[in-house]
């Protein structure tokens, strides 16, 4: 495998007593893209909060390009070139869309322009001034993302895109992830839609009770197809 | 003489001026308050003794070192908003997550504290200060005779509360404390540093507060009990306006302003109750205010 980009080793968090994360171990390396598997509850989103740092209590490693993440504040964390695309999209509705775009700040070069972005997601442009929250729910994950691609960060961490999207809005998430991994942007995917994650992803990793049980290259999916259904209730 | 509904029209104006110099007060102290209360969810109560604080900075400045008006409406808020940086940063900056109960009780310990002190040192009695040379006398409108200070102050208040909006709605770092009033912790994990952005608003609406300060000054003379005496009638305007509502803090300023001039023309026995009228009314009937985001 190529050189790490992300790596967690041991990595324990909490929710003030509730203990969630019980020792994860993954690394994503340097343009891949890796989908965490895992029923509901199994810890997959504590783990994208926790590498972030929106989940402050932490043990284990969790190391970004060789810096170690959890000495940062949460603010320093996306300097460090990750950006976070969160379950609940996170959309703002005291801005706009061009604002709601523009809000996270550039933190390295080669992010991409306004209108690289608008090209990839041709709906935001024609709706740039409605207020972030009249989109409709697609439209509110494609800004979701837009938003981290402008800030130059090396790696996104989705958590659930395509959660209560149509189909056809799905293939349009599908295909504009499709060009980010062309482009060489480094990914780490929670996804429950099975179908989705296969088409996207280099790797697997499955959640149970807060920690990894397996993980697998794509080539072994259709292997394990049949030990997954039973393992993710499919 | 012209008369409207009785009244002689140059004591209806001389109301409306006296009614729009003090809606000009109200609409930037509870601007400051509302972008406190917006951002921090903190009722600021120390937002009066931080006014009287302004204009005691002003006072000493000119009392002590000869500093005069015009740079003391550059210092004082520089000096008052450094110190409510000092506040927020040691102690408002533990009460963020808990009960904003704790917020309130902080905040009216300390605007007790510091009108404590300041009224050991100098007494009840207010310290006057000059009206600048440039802007004594009065200009006759023919209708009316207008005092120039006052004319600037109503002036300078649009000047301030327009660029203090612009400041939170039309630019990124207002876009920031939006974002952030929202979801704070979003917004820190995109980047920006939240605690310093709390830090900055908690300072912003300090300085807003000294430079009414510094302005009522030579308006209402310099006194500890300057502050105690408007904030109430402040807090209504907050409440009127919708809490954290920028514009609605604005406009519900001058406008209770107005209209407790225009009560003090027409009814002068109601003219101390008119705003806490409105505000148990609009209470009523629209509770989260006439700008407030559940309106």
């Amino acid at each position: 495998m190529a050189e790490p980009l992300l790596e967690l080793a041991g990595l324990n968090a909490w929710y003030g007593e509730s203990h969630v994360l019980h020792g994860v171990d993954l690394t994503v390396a340097r343009g891949e893209t890796v989908t965490l598997l895992g029923r509901n509850g199994v810890g997959k989103t504590t783990t994208l909060r926790a590498i972030m740092g929106i989940v402050r209590k932490r043990t284990g490693a969790v190391r970004f390009d060789g810096q170690d993440l959890l000495r940062l504040p949460l603010h320093r964390t996306a300097h460090a070139g990750l950006g976070f695309v969160p379950e609940e999209r996170g959309i703002f509705s005291t801005l706009d869309v061009m604002e709601n775009l523009l809000l996270p700040p550039v933190v390295a070069d080669g992010g991409m322009s306004i209108d690289e972005i608008f090209t990839l997601f041709p709906n935001l442009k024609e709706r740039r001034s409605s207020p972030g929250t009249k989109l409709s729910g697609g439209e509110q994950q494609m800004l979701a993302m837009a938003r981290m691609l402008r800030t130059g960060v090396r790696m996104l961490l989705l958590d659930e895109p395509t959660e209560g999207l149509a189909p056809v809005i799905i293939d349009r998430i599908g295909e504009a992830l499709t060009s980010l991994r062309a482009r060489g942007m480094t990914i780490l995917l929670v996804e429950q839609n099975f179908r989705f994650a296969s088409r996207l992803a280099d790797r697997f990793y499955v959640m149970e009770h807060g920690a990894i049980t397996t993980g697998f290259p794509v080539g072994e999916l259709e292997a394990r197809m049949p030990e997954l259904q039973e393992l993710l209730g499919v | 003489m012209v008369t409207v509904f009785g009244v002689p029209s140059q004591a209806l104006l001389g109301q409306l001026l006296v009614g729009l110099i003090n809606g000009s007060f109200y609409a930037m102290l509870s601007l400051g308050l509302a972008i406190i209360f917006g951002m921090l969810q903190i009722i600021n109560f120390a937002h009066g003794a931080l006014y009287m604080l302004g204009a005691f900075v002003g006072y000493l400045m000119l009392a002590n070192l000869g500093i005069s008006y015009w740079l003391a409406l550059i210092l004082a808020p520089l000096v008052v908003g450094l110190f409510g940086m000092i506040v927020e940063r040691v102690a408002l900056s533990r009460l963020y997550g808990v009960d904003p109960l704790y917020g309130l009780l902080f905040t009216f310990g300390l605007a007790l504290v510091v009108e404590g002190g300041f009224r050991y040192y100098f007494g009840v009695s207010g310290q006057p200060y000059p009206t600048p040379k440039a802007l004594a006398g009065g200009m006759n409108l023919g209708f009316m005779f207008l005092p120039v200070y006052r004319g600037w102050v109503v002036i300078a208040s649009v000047v301030v509360c327009g660029a203090t909006w612009f400041l939170i709605e039309r630019t990124k770092l207002g876009a920031y404390l939006r974002a952030a009033t929202e979801n704070a912790t979003l917004v820190q994990a995109f980047g920006v540093n939240v605690p310093l952005l709390l830090t900055f608003t908690y300072g912003l609406g300090c300085a807003l507060a000294a430079l009414a300060g510094i302005m009522a000054a030579p308006v209402y003379q310099v006194s500890p009990l300057m502050g105690s005496n408007i904030i109430i009638v402040v807090f209504a305007v907050v409440v009127v306006g919708g809490m954290g509502s920028i514009l609605g803090a604005i406009v519900t300023g001058y406008a209770l302003g107005l209209i407790e001039g225009l009560t003090k023309v027409f009814y002068p026995e109601a003219s101390n109750i008119v705003i806490f009228v409105i505000m148990a009314i609009v209470l009523l009937v629209r509770p989260a205010g006439l700008f407030g985001r559940d309106a």
